[in-house]
């Protein structure tokens, strides 16, 4: 991993990084990927990837439920915490002139 | 009376006795919060709410309404959403968040009333500090300032469930609510002088619980003893259509071995745990962990043993590689999860910018802490094209291949047996300029989780210094109540956990 990297990641991240703080972080991310590499060394072929552990112990169906409404109006409740709005909507920056 | 020291189970009988109040137990904890404030363990305390729950409690309790539960306070982690009480997950980028709704674990302990009928009637005394969105193993990344262990002011009180551990162990609440995604409710346990127990993935609904890493997360109780645990744990869980992964198979009585002999045609036996294997990994005994630690959980082993217990030489032999594993896979999950923080809907959004990738960028930027900064950071790496196959898929592969060790190792013993952490709570500040070393302190936890393996804290000694050591039981999948059993037996013979720190007795 390169400092280019971590400006790349950090931008896919929408994160900012000035130059200094790409600099420090640089050689915490090459510790901790010294230490992923240890995962190469497995041999895993054959094997499928686990995503959900309890898959390991037995097959899980898809929970469905009746297609019915449950929720009553939150709207009021629900835009309280917004950092700015307009007449029940969020508020962003203009994104098309 | 003294409280802070009573176990919930005795705090029941004293409440259905009419020895004491719900208002009465909300108000003397509400008290020593109030003077217990230097270990930083809450994060958002309201009297008026607390005492208001209370209130309806207490009608419930004289209406004959109550149940096991109703009346007894009860702290939660910041993690889980709560109206009325801040929910902040201990990041900038949620301070002053107000959820419109009650997580579930919320709803499932707290006053019922006509949209929650099913609830246990316990009162919420506040929430509980923790490393800023479960992201740490010490409590210092918390964007509130970190949690003292109030067994020693000068060290950790562990994490992420450090608020929880030390309002627990300071007697600023009888138990609490914790999550576990690599060992956070384990291990700050442990560090405190607690039990505590992480059961299987699904037993818990997720719902309202803030995401870090979903199929590694799960909810549990820290309390005193393996009995009070059991009892929260059984009010806690449930099956929650609002959760796809939770278990329909979830509720059930946690509690119902604790005084049984392991198998019932040794009832007879002087020895509750005659028929009980202990399994005792070699590689948890390996290089890296402190003798004191070592000593501890192998005079633990000697007691079950004399309990009637068998030990057996077990092998996990991919415990190294679960700690770049988890890094991998809980960074990976984290930046998908947090990604819904851009300043647009809730939380916390920048000052200035140019438009609204800037507003985006600026707001996480400002909002988030340098840890879960970092991880974020992991996460996008190795999910990008070209290292998707090299890191994240083989991480997953590795993963089955430890869920499928640990089933060999069932196979030889009921029960496994080992430390919780390498070494006791650290010093503030020790650990917290090198994040691999901190890592590395997770060896023993984070493979439970990469297997969703029910797991647990016991207090088992202490060291030099008097601070607190913890074994760990690590169970096969759904034997949470076996897993109490062993404890709670434990408990019985030993008296490692009603000890009290000389600051707070």
């Amino acid at each position: 991993m390169k400092l280019d990297d971590v400006q790349r990641i950090a931008h896919l991240s929408r994160l900012e990084l000035s130059q200094a703080e790409a600099e420090a972080v640089l050689p915490q991310l090459q510790a901790i990927f010294s230490l992923v590499e240890e995962m190469q060394a497995v041999d895993t072929s054959g094997l499928e990837p686990l995503a959900h552990p309890i898959l390991f112990l037995r097959d899980l169906a898809q929970p469905m439920r009746v297609d019915q409404v449950t929720e009553s109006d939150h709207r009021a409740e629900n835009m309280k915490s917004a950092p700015a709005q307009h007449d029940g909507y969020f508020l962003v920056p203009k994104v098309i002139e | 009376m003294s409280w802070h020291n009573t176990p919930i189970a005795l705090m029941a009988k004293a409440l259905a006795a009419k020895e004491v109040s719900s208002t009465e137990l909300t108000q003397y904890f509400l008290d020593r919060i109030e003077a217990g404030k230097q270990w930083n363990a809450y994060l958002d305390v309201n009297a008026h709410l607390s005492l208001e729950q209370a209130n309806k409690a207490d009608q419930l309790i004289s209406s004959g309404k109550a149940g096991k539960l109703t009346g007894i306070p009860v702290a939660h982690k910041d993690v889980f959403v709560t109206r009325g009480w801040k929910s902040t997950a201990a990041s900038k980028i949620l301070a002053g968040y107000q959820s419109p709704f009650d997580a579930t674990v919320v709803a499932n302990l707290g006053i019922p009333d006509d949209h929650n009928p099913h609830g246990a009637g316990m009162v919420c005394l506040g929430k509980t500090n923790m490393d800023e969105f479960a992201m740490g193993s010490s409590n210092e990344n918390s964007a509130f300032g970190p949690v003292l262990n109030p067994w020693n002011a000068a060290h950790v009180a562990g994490g992420s469930s450090g608020g929880s551990a030390a309002a627990v162990a300071a007697g600023l609440a009888p138990i609490a609510t914790g999550t576990d995604t690599g060992g956070s409710i384990r291990q700050p346990a442990a560090f405190c002088g607690l039990t505590g127990i992480k059961p299987s993935y699904g037993r818990v609904s997720r719902y309202g619980m803030i995401a870090y890493a979903s199929s590694l997360d799960q909810a549990g109780p820290m309390g005193k003893t393996a009995e009070d645990c059991a009892l929260l744990l059984s009010a806690m869980s449930s099956h929650d259509p609002r959760d796809s992964t939770s278990l329909a198979d979830s509720g059930e009585d946690y509690g119902r071995y604790l005084n049984q002999h392991w198998k019932e045609e040794n009832v007879n036996s002087a020895k509750p745990l005659e028929g009980l294997r202990i399994g005792l990994p070699k590689e948890f005994f390996a290089e890296g962990l402190a003798g004191d630690v070592a000593k501890s959980v192998n005079e633990a082993a000697k007691l079950l043993e004399n309990l009637g217990a068998t030990l057996v030489e077990v092998s996990l032999p991919k415990t190294k590689l679960s700690i770049p594993v988890y890094y991998v896979l809980a960074p990976a999950e984290a930046s998908s999860n947090l990604s819904r923080f851009d300043g647009v809907r809730y939380g916390y959004r920048a000052n200035e910018y140019r438009d609204l990738n800037d507003m985006y960028a600026k707001s996480r930027t400002e909002g988030f802490g340098t840890e879960v900064k970092r991880r974020i950071m992991i996460g996008t790496y190795v999910l990008c094209h070209g290292y998707y196959d090299a890191y994240y898929l083989q991480a997953q592969k590795i993963r089955r291949i430890i869920a499928a060790d640990f089933q060999a190792a069932f196979s030889q013993c009921d029960v496994i047996l080992g430390p919780v952490a390498p070494d006791v709570a650290w010093r503030l500040g020790e650990k917290s300029k090198d994040p691999v070393q901190m890592y590395l302190e997770d060896i023993y936890t984070l493979s439970t989780n990469l297997a969703g393996l029910p797991a647990m804290s016991v207090p088992c000694g202490f060291n030099a210094i008097n601070l607190p050591i913890g074994m760990q039981l690590i169970g096969n999948y759904f034997s949470e109540a076996r897993l109490l059993q062993v404890a709670h037996q434990y408990q019985q013979a030993s008296d490692w956990h009603l000890r009290l720190a000389s600051e707070v007795a």
